[in-house]
């Protein structure tokens, strides 16, 4: 079977995949639709939706709701994406050197990575961003940096159970290199959990940086949901919608790539597949 | 044995078909079976993976996988019912109360947290109401049934602390608990060393002699079927291809397929004795390597352990010669071969290949005779790397040697031709291939480095009997033309009868005895190699060789 048709079985699967790819053409059409920017004041302020040509009204200051919430998605998938391809680069390497190594190398990695993870990783990655300037690359960073021991407890598991299979043997015995049997031979065995961890690890950057933006640590040039939902919080009562639009779209968002991360464990991992 | 009439009939199996998911190899697991089990007798299955053996097994039991694999056709009658159609909670007391299954995996069928005496009580609690008093004495009585040291603390033990021969033991306790009238063992012995295997063997034998019990045992091995069935069934795709007494269907089988697999399960007796030259290859002196366990900082927590895979084994190989080192489980051999090819480092002792000690070499030093010795691994499922192309596969070694892309690719093709399969090859997946198929992939990646040494662990154990004499014929093949020397380990001392020129046996790290094959079968001298021989199944019967047909 074909890898699609693998993953077309589980039906909640191709339903997240449609919102997700339908959040992904939002954002890349973001400054088509809105060409104007987003913290503009573009009209009166606290506009229910569909009155004075909002969409989905306005906030306190007269800016475009649904404008936010179309550029917001290009941050939210941007430093999503940003902040797993690091954690996941750095967790396959140290995880994947302490599985093959073992021993002492094993011994000192792993009890870095469990130094990290003994920190609550929101309050952690606050730390982070306040200590640096709040922006772009300091919270792509702290997400990064409380992410990445997952990646790595992962990996170095894969890599263990990899590496005295006979496959392996055999590659020493004709004199093999370590660099090209890890990357050569062991690194494709185990790429399907990687996938699977990080696209949902996608999931979880955006919720954290979403968190900080609330909190006010996100970047200050740049929109994103979770500042929108910061500005409004004051205001719930009476004008609910400037909270509730860009709440609904971390929650259709976080949810979709979740689904598509369970799609592709159950289409990757071919234990699994008898489940259904 | 008792004469089997119409009325000792226990079990009958009517036509039955078992319907596969789509999708799969063939639509029917088992297709239009007919047999009856009669009381006080033993009925062999035997047919190789894949023959729906098994799922005769589990259809009985109402173990299948339902709804991906169900009986689809026809009736099991035992006692008067249809198996096929009685209710599930009719089916739960006739499970484990009259009809009782042991399985293959003794550790795995067992349940790892609770202990001996628990599992047995389990079948007897849910069976009958008698009192946990007498339960447990119950249990005492099955422990001590089924030959097992010390009842009361066998009882008490957990599966872990047992030995393979115990578990299976115990478990077989847990399936006579109730005095079923039929005990179904699904190769119950494949897992276990030879001598634990003739044990449990006979245990059966012996309990269904006493109990009258009627035994459906499932085996791949016609050794196992010669020592203990009264009729025997020969499956294949499938279907029944031929039933009848045991002593008819092994010396005169009448379906052509019987007749292949007859032929191709190794004989006890070696073949004429080959000449071999006095220069030697490669010579190992009191090679030592220790596993130490259990050590904890300080010395504090469980003490050390130290196991001495291999204790001092000294062997020599000649040019051209084949040696087979033989032993059970545990015994070290396959330590010893991973040591000769570096894959392990031993402590002490010399490999000397060609004046060379290999032992002491580093990675580095080591590269310009990785070549000259190489390895082929048991399981073909996991030796070759499933991501890889099998031209890949094979390619790699010269490639790191230093020769061109090209070159390698076409010393690939090369290879797999030698091993007899299709230059299309190159471009497959292993998955694509069958277990045969995939050993002989094994074989060409050793050979694309144009070794003089081979080593074998256990190459043809993971399969089936007549692949793996299509497996040791290449071998021979191989060793012929280019002139190799082989290492060959092996447990299966009918493979090593036909295989070796020499043979080394193992036990507990140590070489108890060496010798040629003939001497070694005809006049062993150390008592470990007459058990072994003596364990062999099978031993009496020698099956007819279309050769001296």
């Amino acid at each position: 079977m074909t890898f699609w048709q693998l993953y077309r079985r589980n039906r909640s699967a191709v339903i997240g995949l449609t919102i997700l790819l339908t959040v992904i053409v939002m954002a890349a059409c973001a400054s088509i639709i809105f060409p104007e920017d987003p913290f503009r004041l573009v009209g009166k302020p606290m506009s229910p939706p569909g009155e004075n040509g909002f969409l989905l009204g306005s906030d306190t200051l007269g800016r475009d709701v649904a404008s936010g919430i179309a550029h917001g998605a290009r941050t939210s998938l941007m430093i999503g994406a940003l902040a797993t391809a690091v954690a996941v680069l750095l967790g396959a390497v140290l995880g994947g050197l302490a599985g093959y190594y073992g021993g002492w190398t094993d011994d000192i990695l792993m009890r870095v990575t469990e130094m990290f993870q003994t920190i609550p990783s929101f309050i952690f990655a606050i730390l982070i961003v306040a200590i640096m300037k709040p922006s772009i690359q300091s919270i792509v960073i702290a997400i990064a940096v409380v992410s990445w021991p997952a990646v790595a407890r992962l990996v170095r598991g894969e890599f263990i159970s990899l590496r005295n299979r006979e496959f392996i043997q055999a590659c020493h015995s004709v004199g093999m290199g370590d660099i090209r049997i890890m990357m050569a031979e062991i690194l494709p065995n185990c790429l399907s959990p990687i996938i699977v961890a990080g696209s949902l690890m996608v999931a979880t950057a955006i919720l954290i940086e979403s968190g900080l933006s609330f909190l006010g640590l996100g970047d200050p040039n740049i929109i994103s949901w979770g500042f929108q939902i910061g500005a409004g919080r004051t205001v719930l009562r009476s004008a609910w919608w400037v909270c509730t639009f860009p709440g609904v779209a971390i929650l259709l968002t976080v949810l979709a790539i979740n689904l598509v991360g369970e799609g592709l464990n159950d289409a990757l991992n071919p234990r699994l597949r008898e489940r259904t | 044995m008792s004469n089997p009439d119409q009325s000792a009939v226990l079990l009958d199996i009517r036509n039955l078909f078992v319907k596969l998911p789509k999708g799969a190899e063939r639509t029917h697991a088992v297709e239009d079976i007919s047999c009856a089990l009669n009381r006080n007798e033993i009925l062999c299955v035997v047919g190789e993976s894949g023959s729906g053996k098994s799922i005769t097994a589990r259809a009985i039991m109402g173990l299948l996988p339902a709804p991906h694999v169900m009986v689809d056709q026809g009736d099991i009658h035992f006692n008067g019912e249809n198996l096929t159609t009685v209710k599930e909670s009719r089916m739960r007391e006739i499970r484990g109360g009259e009809i009782s299954m042991i399985f293959q995996e003794p550790m795995t069928a067992l349940n790892p947290v609770m202990t001996i005496g628990n599992q047995i009580d389990e079948v007897i609690r849910f069976h009958t109401k008698i009192k946990k008093k007498h339960r447990r004495q119950q249990a005492l009585d099955l422990i001590s049934s089924v030959h097992l040291p010390d009842p009361q603390h066998v009882i008490r033990a957990y599966p872990h602390e047992l030995s393979g021969g115990q578990r299976q033991r115990a478990m077989i306790a847990m399936a006579l608990a109730m005095e079923p009238k039929i005990l179904i063992a699904d190769e119950p012995t494949t897992a276990l060393d030879v001598t634990t295997q003739a044990q449990i063997l006979k245990l059966i034998k012996e309990l269904q002699v006493d109990h009258d019990t009627g035994v459906l045992f499932i085996t791949h091995d016609f050794g196992v079927v010669a020592d203990i069935a009264d009729r025997v069934a020969v499956m294949q795709h499938g279907k029944i291809v031929e039933i009848g007494k045991t002593s008819q269907v092994l010396n005169n089988p009448q379906h052509p397929y019987t007749q292949g697999l007859m032929r191709a399960v190794p004989s006890l007796t070696p073949p004429a004795v080959r000449d071999i030259s006095d220069n030697e290859e490669l010579s190992v002196n009191k090679l030592t390597k220790t596993y130490k366990s259990g050590g904890s900082w300080f010395g504090l927590g469980a003490k050390e352990r130290i196991v001495h895979a291999t204790d001092e084994v000294s062997i020599r190989l000649h040019k051209g010669e084949t040696l087979g080192v033989v032993g059970e489980s545990g015994s070290g051999k396959s330590t010893l071969a991973r040591c000769i090819v570096r894959l392990i480092n031993a402590e002490e002792g010399e490999i000397l290949y060609k004046g060379v000690d290999l032992r002491p070499l580093n990675r580095k030093q080591m590269r310009p005779y990785r070549s000259k010795i190489q390895m082929v691994f048991q399981d073909p499922f996991a030796s070759l790397n499933p991501r890889s192309k099998v031209g890949r596969i094979i390619a790699d070694g010269p490639r790191i040697l230093g020769v061109a892309s090209t070159e390698a690719d076409k010393r690939a093709k090369e290879m797999l031709e030698l091993v007899g399969l299709d230059e299309r090859a190159f471009d497959r997946f292993p998955h694509e291939f069958s277990g045969g198929q995939r050993q002989r992939i094994g074989i060409a990646r050793a050979l694309a480095l144009d070794p003089e040494i081979l080593v074998a662990d256990e190459p043809v154990s993971a399969l089936d009997v007549s692949i793996q004499a299509q497996i040791l014929q290449l071998l021979a093949d191989i060793r012929e033309r280019l002139q190799l020397s082989m290492i060959f380990i092996t447990h299966d001392l009918r493979v090593a009868a036909q295989v070796c020129d020499r043979i080394a046996v193992m036990k507990l790290g140590k070489i108890v005895e060496a010798g040629p094959t003939s001497t070694l079968f005809a006049n062993a001298e150390h008592a470990y190699t007459r058990e072994l021989l003596n364990a062999v199944p099978g031993r009496d019967w020698h099956p007819q060789r279309s050769e001296t047909l």
